[in-house]
């Protein structure tokens, strides 16, 4: 597939419109969209991704707007970066539709060319994030941002794709979840390279914390993530607190940010990161062609056949799974 | 495969604080399987027309209840068309006097919606008028 030669170059220059237009063929899996990828994905690989997540409510498109504007406002003489802001929200399943508010929450950042949010819905993905989220975070490394920050849908317990994407994945929490904590601690808090406790003048913060940092250290005792499939010395997740709607702090956590970044250059984590996450890329993508392969040399009416013989018990889904699945000339020649 | 979607920019400017409508066109386009990016309240026209190339969006939906329409709305449609987005969709709903509607239609805009229009309209007007864009 050709792809008009300018719009890859155009977003390898910066150039906002054709920008959007790409993410937008990204996000609508047209192929065109993926041929601009396949030319992009040389550039890719500079930014440093920062998944953003947590329950809905705790604060984490208000923690995004502080973020965002304190990379772009640096405290002392450091340089300001570009930050590119990728907000999922759920898709309905009734309707397929979706209303995307987390701009609401950034209206500081509007008017400043450093800056490029873009509102993805989830489309039925499960997971927290969308299935183009990942392409479409390749687009903005590409385009040049030094930051993308990926904030997920308002997660829980399953909704950890986000870590397997981020370079440095934040998990919001709000005080007064009080048991909640007990519920969220076998998934999402084990992604946490950073904890942040926002909303930190509400009640029941102190708790909240100390429960946090218990938790922590149960969690994370001699070895580190395995499910990120690193081997490098420990990183304790620090747990902060914040005031999100009061700027409160905010330079803190970027400073948290950019010391985890500091450790995974360090530690050779960086690339660990890198390589297991395209591994995971590539393994739901040789699934994904292997399913269309099959689809397409397999004749409709054998599965309907199958699946017929499935219904009145002749033979078991698995079976029928064996049955369907031995002829692949493709893939077995011989 | 393509999966397209409608994405529609839901925009508040100027200064009044009553965005009930705005939210319930949100909501009706949402059921209607739309894609609905809302900006908040008090927009300026720069900030919508960013808004809507980011999100790249195919229709903006501008609600105005504070009489200053004649002075924001164009000023968002030359944004637009300064940005290269010439060919979006741009719908007005609010408290529009009849005598203003045909010079904003003059100036670009798709559809002018007074209270009491039925959601269904407005989601039909937007998916036809996407679709047409969409052909040109």
């Amino acid at each position: 597939m050709n792809v008009k030669h300018d719009l890859v170059e155009s977003v390898v220059a910066g150039k906002r419109l054709p920008l959007a237009r790409l993410l937008t063929l990204v996000e609508n899996n047209a192929p065109e969209g993926q041929a601009a990828l396949d030319q992009l994905f040389a550039h890719t690989g500079r930014a440093h991704l920062i998944g953003v997540t947590g329950s809905p409510g705790s604060g984490k498109s208000s923690l995004v707007n502080q973020i965002a504007l304190a990379l772009r406002n640096p405290s002392s003489g450091k340089p300001a970066r570009s930050v590119a802001i990728v907000a999922v929200d759920p898709t309905s399943p009734f309707t397929g539709g979706a209303v995307l508010g987390d701009r609401v929450r950034m209206r500081d950042l509007a008017g400043d060319p450093g800056i490029f949010i873009r509102s993805m819905a989830s489309r039925g993905a499960l997971g927290g994030l969308a299935r183009a989220t990942t392409g479409v975070v390749q687009a903005l490394d590409a385009a040049g941002f030094d930051i993308v920050l990926v904030e997920t849908v308002g997660a829980g317990q399953a909704e950890v794709d986000i870590a397997r994407l981020a370079h440095t994945t934040l998990v919001i929490e709000a005080p007064g979840m009080g048991d909640d904590i007990q519920a969220i601690k076998a998934g999402i808090l084990e992604i946490a390279d950073i904890l942040v406790i926002n909303k930190a003048d509400h009640p029941g913060v102190d708790s909240t914390v100390r429960a946090l940092r218990a938790m922590l250290e149960l969690g994370h005792p001699t070895h580190s993530h395995s499910f990120t499939g690193s081997t490098t010395p420990l990183w304790i997740p620090p747990v902060l607190q914040t005031i999100a709607t009061q700027s409160e702090g905010i330079d803190e956590l970027v400073e948290a940010i950019d010391r985890h970044a500091a450790y995974l250059h360090a530690t050779g984590a960086w690339q660990a990161r890198d390589r297991s996450r395209l591994q995971v890329e590539l393994e739901q993508l040789v699934q994904v062609e292997l399913n269309n392969n099959w689809r397409a040399s397999i004749p409709p009416e054998l599965i309907q056949e199958t699946l017929a013989q499935v219904e009145t018990r002749q033979i078991s889904p698995y079976q029928a799974a064996k049955q369907l699945t031995q002829p692949l000339p493709e893939l077995h020649p011989g | 495969m393509t999966e397209r979607k409608i994405r529609v920019l839901i925009a508040k400017p100027g200064l009044d604080g009553h965005d009930r409508g705005a939210k319930v066109i949100a909501r009706a386009l949402r059921d209607a399987g739309m894609e609905v990016i809302y900006t908040g309240l008090r927009q300026t026209p720069e900030m919508i027309a960013e808004a809507a190339l980011q999100e790249d969006v195919d229709a903006v939906g501008i609600s105005i209840l504070s009489g200053a329409h004649m002075v924001l709305v164009p000023r968002v449609l030359d944004l637009l068309r300064a940005n290269g987005q010439e060919g979006i969709c741009v719908f007005v709903g609010g408290i529009i006097p009849e005598n203003d509607v045909p010079s904003l239609i003059n100036a670009g805009v798709t559809q002018v919606y007074g209270p009491g229009t039925p959601t269904t309209q407005v989601v039909e007007d937007i998916t036809r008028a996407v679709l047409q864009q969409a052909q040109v």
